[in-house]
């Protein structure tokens, strides 16, 4: 099987909003067209990380080889690529998408259109993708089909007058959407006899193939024991294994235009693979390379510290582990006064930052503390030249400073019309400047431009919250604007507290300060005496709330037969001292910052 | 005043873990048995494990016996004459020597402290809690506040020296209701009374009672009131304080309790009972079985009742030393902590502390906590022991 007849593949991927069930139709098709046996099928077979099943997540892009004998007699190969359907990880969504010629849209009949969705769908037409909307679980009561379909053609423009109904639940519909997919969907173009060039799709690590690269053929064949070269960066490496995902992994012994697969050439590190970058043939190489893709940015910062300092190493290899799958994420050493030795870390977003975090304290088994995320500045400094501030803690003199800009983005909100009101608050609240605001059927579609520095604290909750969690909510990097941002610092006892300090706007640092004096001041123990508790600006006190010193706390009897858990009571006391940092003459439980930085309230 | 020597003599603690009925506040090892309690038995238990004791300490000269519970007053006057005889034969009683035991003021109990004197007990501190009774049987007392000062009335005809305890920062207590029952009390009280702010301990039927917001206690700010109204009232009326929660006419103050608080060597025998013995290996704290029943068997069994002994480090012995001496009006002499825990004192930390006005050095050197560091003291001691 050198080649297959590149009009008899479809490449597709799935678009869909978190819930709505693609992964569940991943499942469904990988079992109709008997990929997997019964007893070896799972729940969300395409989501490996445990994390990834629990949220009902993808994180990496996945792919699987189906085939499937069509009702015209011929047997398709089909290839899904899963793709995250986060905004976080827009970017490896669009090189899915980049890998495929069509897409399903799968909407859930019951819930509409969701703010993801839009984003998805916005990409996956961007990519010239053919589209074939497919309504879910339209087994449900309280499916309404045909107002979903509406919502398609209205919000998105896109007909969906033919959308397949189904219930992947259930199974109802499964095999109309193989058909839909091939007869709907175009066949890839490419030339098997042209030198070889094929797109890095991604990559892994494989504890005992080592590094996995998915890649899909433009033109040419990629053969087993052939010299390929990587056009980005220059690396010559031989061949080892090609094979294809059914979903396991299977070796082939070529693949030719139109095919996705993966290829292993004892690559050492994902590092060395720039995922975009074109795969063509050492020794009859293409005369031009695929259009790349523009490298990842983290947008948000946080410092990430073992609670434990003698945690510090195992933190260092587990961090160089996560890099090793996942090159968005970047990390440099830091200290803090407060929390000790740490990492500096970049995140595509939020929920990248919480997913690194999790698996981090679940897969290595490690307790962290984080510090409030923030977003990259940019500063202009009076003396013409510019630079980008990851932590507050770094930020030059002021007097230095001509202008700081910081990261705007486009959010778009669908909710619906009850909690329209108070989801408008809380986006002015927050700075943001109206662009965009009608009606989809009953529900609202909001479009906001808000400073990112403002969503990474805390947005989503108070989102989630003012609309009892139904509204949805997206967003992407537009611009970066100048702001009056300030460095507010917050002093206990005199002494300023670096990991708490942040930069916020002039116009929000008082409100800021005060939350975070009150949540300290029932977080810091009480002392033998009184702690005055400060956010400033410069020298400037915005807001102050006092601890009271110690009243009382004698035990009452204490007798030869109580001494000994007395003994005990002062060593614990003695012990937890020690995992307490000093501020002055102040004593600070690092719970206390822990339950500080966090974001959530 | 008495003088603080290092040598705080030797003294032995006899424990008598039952009760009647056990009070709301109480998390003490004190056991209710329905049955006949076989006090023969008790004392030749008592007996052999005194015996072991004096094995493990040499020949000590007995300066002070302290019977306390559960409530040692249910035992009959022969048991406690029986187990003083029994202290006697291993070790020797100084002539002076103090010999208190714990009483609750019921008419029943009243009517022993006449056998008690007999015995050779020469001191009773006496469980009256409250003076009125509506507290009191809050508190779970059995017996009122007219029948705790008759009882204190009889105490005081029979023994040289009494003492009674009272519990304040009750629920709902004001400072001036305390201050004035507190002068009540101090005209029954001829040279001492120990006064305890009432703690919610963990495992009492009270901190079921709180937890369930049923009950509740005075906030640290009235406890802290109501410390110093406790102070102001009973210095004013010659009943200055020598320790936390005890305070005495200046001589009065009770001998085998200051061995506790400075550092010195008891014995502890009986159920749950606790000693720290000055053995050739070092100080050696001792801990017996809690279960009355348990314990009897166990010194039945191996001529001891002591189930967890440990020489103590250097660093445990400066901890404990701390802890003690500092409720002590008279302070400390850092030489000894430094002998002690092997270390001297952070000086940081002592001027510090000296400098917030919490602790206070005297011409001699030594280092007590001031008035306002009485109040504060557990937080004083966790930073100084740091």
């Amino acid at each position: 099987m050198t080649t297959k007849p590149i009009e008899n593949i479809r490449n597709f991927s799935i678009v869909a909003h978190i819930d709505h069930g693609k992964s569940t139709l991943a499942d469904r098709l990988i079992q109709k067209t008997g990929a997997l046996s019964e007893r070896e099928m799972q729940e969300q077979v395409l989501d490996s990380m445990d994390i990834e099943r629990e949220r009902g997540i993808t994180i990496k892009a996945q792919t699987v080889r189906l085939e499937y004998p069509a009702k015209d007699g011929k047997t398709y190969i089909l290839n899904l690529m899963d793709t995250p359907g986060h905004v976080d990880f827009a970017y490896e969504v669009s090189r899915s998408l980049a890998a495929c010629e069509g897409s399903l849209l799968v909407v859930d009949a019951s819930q509409g259109v969701e703010a993801q969705t839009l984003a998805n769908v916005y990409q996956a037409l961007d990519a010239n993708h053919e589209i074939v909307p497919v309504l879910n679980k339209i087994d449900l009561p309280a499916a309404e089909p045909e107002r979903v379909k509406e919502q398609i053609e209205e919000v998105i423009g896109l007909d969906a007058s033919d959308a397949v109904l189904i219930s992947a639940k259930t199974g109802l519909g499964i095999e109309d959407v193989l058909e839909a997919i091939v007869t709907r969907l175009p066949p890839p173009k490419g030339d098997a006899e042209a030198p070889l060039k094929a797109m890095l799709v991604d990559s892994w690590y494989d504890a005992y193939l080592g590094v996995v690269v998915l890649v899909r053929i433009v033109d040419g064949v990629l053969k087993k024991g052939m010299t390929i070269r990587m056009m980005g960066t220059g690396a010559a490496y031989p061949v080892d294994r090609v094979g294809v995902f059914r979903p396991k992994m299977t070796n082939v012994d070529s693949l030719g235009p139109g095919e996705v697969g993966f290829l292993t050439a004892s690559i050492k590190e994902v590092a060395d693979t720039a995922v975009g970058d074109t795969i063509t043939d050492d020794r009859r190489p293409c005369a031009e390379p695929l259009p790349g893709f523009k490298p990842v940015q983290p947008v948000v910062f946080c410092g990430i510290f073992p609670v434990d300092a003698a945690d510090f190493e195992d933190l260092r290899a587990a961090m160089g582990k996560l890099r090793l799958n996942d090159a968005s994420f970047t990390y440099e050493m830091e200290t803090s006064a407060a929390l000790g030795f740490g990492f500096r870390c970049g995140f595509l977003g939020l929920l990248h930052l919480e997913i690194i975090q999790e698996r981090l304290e679940r897969e290595f088994n490690l307790d962290l503390i984080s510090t409030a995320p923030s977003v990259v500045y940019r500063l202009r400094m009076t003396d013409g030249t510019e630079r980008e501030l990851h932590n507050p803690a770094d930020m030059p003199d002021v007097v230095k400073i001509a202008e700081i800009a910081e990261p705007w983005i486009r959010a778009t909100i669908l909710t619906p019309d009850e909690y329209l009101g108070s989801i408008l608050k809380l986006c002015q609240d927050r700075r943001g400047e109206q662009v965009d605001l009608n009606y989809v059927g009953k529900r609202a579609m909001v479009v906001y431009d808000l400073p990112l520095n403002e969503v990474v604290f805390d947005f989503y909750d108070r989102l989630k919250s003012v609309s009892k969690g139904y509204a949805s909510f997206d967003y992407q990097l537009t611009e970066y604007r100048p702001g009056d941002l300030v460095k507010m610092s917050i002093l206990v006892n005199g002494e300023p507290v670096d990991a708490l300090s942040m930069l916020v706007h002039r116009t929000r640092a008082e409100a800021r300060g005060r939350a975070m004096c009150e949540k300290l001041k029932d977080l810091i123990p009480q002392h033998l005496f009184q702690i005055p508790i400060q956010a400033a600006i410069g020298s400037k006190i915005i807001a102050r709330e006092t601890i009271r010193a110690l009243r009382k706390d004698v035990t009452a009897k204490c007798y030869g037969g109580d001494v000994t858990r007395k003994r005990k009571l002062l060593e614990k006391q003695k012990e937890g001292k020690k995992r307490m940092r000093q501020f002055g003459k102040v004593e600070i439980p690092q719970e206390a910052f822990i339950a500080a930085l966090k974001i959530d309230s | 005043m008495i003088h603080p020597t290092a040598d705080a003599g030797f003294g032995v603690y006899l424990h008598w873990p039952f009760c009647a009925s056990k009070c709301p506040y109480c998390d003490f090892n004190s056991h209710v048995r329905h049955t006949r309690v076989d006090e023969e038995r008790f004392v030749a238990a008592f007996a052999r494990e005194i015996a072991h004791n004096a094995a493990l300490t040499g020949p000590r000269e007995v300066t002070s016996i302290f019977f306390g519970g559960g409530t040692p007053s249910l035992m009959r006057p022969a048991t406690v004459g029986a187990i003083l005889d029994a202290v006697a034969r291993h070790w020797s009683i100084a002539p002076d020597a103090e010999i208190s035991l714990e009483a609750n003021p019921t008419s029943v109990e009243a009517e022993r402290f006449r056998g008690y004197r007999a015995a050779g007990v020469n001191r009773v501190s006496l469980g009256v809690q409250a003076l009125n009774d509506a507290d009191l049987r809050r508190l779970g007392r059995m017996h009122t506040a007219a029948e705790a000062l008759a009882a204190v009335r009889i105490a005081a005809d029979t023994f040289e020296r009494y003492s009674f305890d009272l519990i304040y920062a009750r629920p709902h207590q004001t400072p001036a209701a305390w201050a004035a029952e507190l002068k009540e009390a101090i005209g029954h009280a001829v040279e001492h009374l120990s006064l305890y702010q009432l703690t919610i301990e963990p495992g009492t039927w009270f901190e079921r009672l709180v937890a369930a917001g049923k009950l509740s206690v005075p906030d640290s700010e009235t406890g802290r009131a109501l410390y110093d109204v406790t102070q102001e009232v009973c210095a004013r009326h010659g009943l200055p304080g020598y320790e936390i929660s005890n305070h005495a006419r200046p001589g009065a103050e009770c001998r085998h309790n200051l061995l506790y608080w400075r550092y010195g060597e008891y014995a502890g025998i009986g159920p749950g009972a606790h000693g720290r013995l000055v053995t050739a290996g070092g100080r050696l704290a001792t801990v017996t079985v809690r279960g009355p029943e348990d314990w009897l068997s166990a010194v039945e069994r191996d001529g001891h009742g002591i189930e967890s002994s440990e020489i103590l480090s250097p660093e445990a012995q400066g901890d404990e030393f701390l802890l003690m001496g500092l409720r002590l009006v008279e302070g400390i002499d850092p030489g000894r902590f430094a002998a002690l825990a092997g270390r001297p004192l952070d000086a940081g930390r002592v001027d510090a502390l000296i400098a917030e006005g919490l602790l206070a050095r005297d011409a001699a050197g030594r280092l007590r906590a001031t008035e306002a560091g009485f109040p504060v003291l557990d937080a004083l001691v966790a930073d100084l022991s740091s």
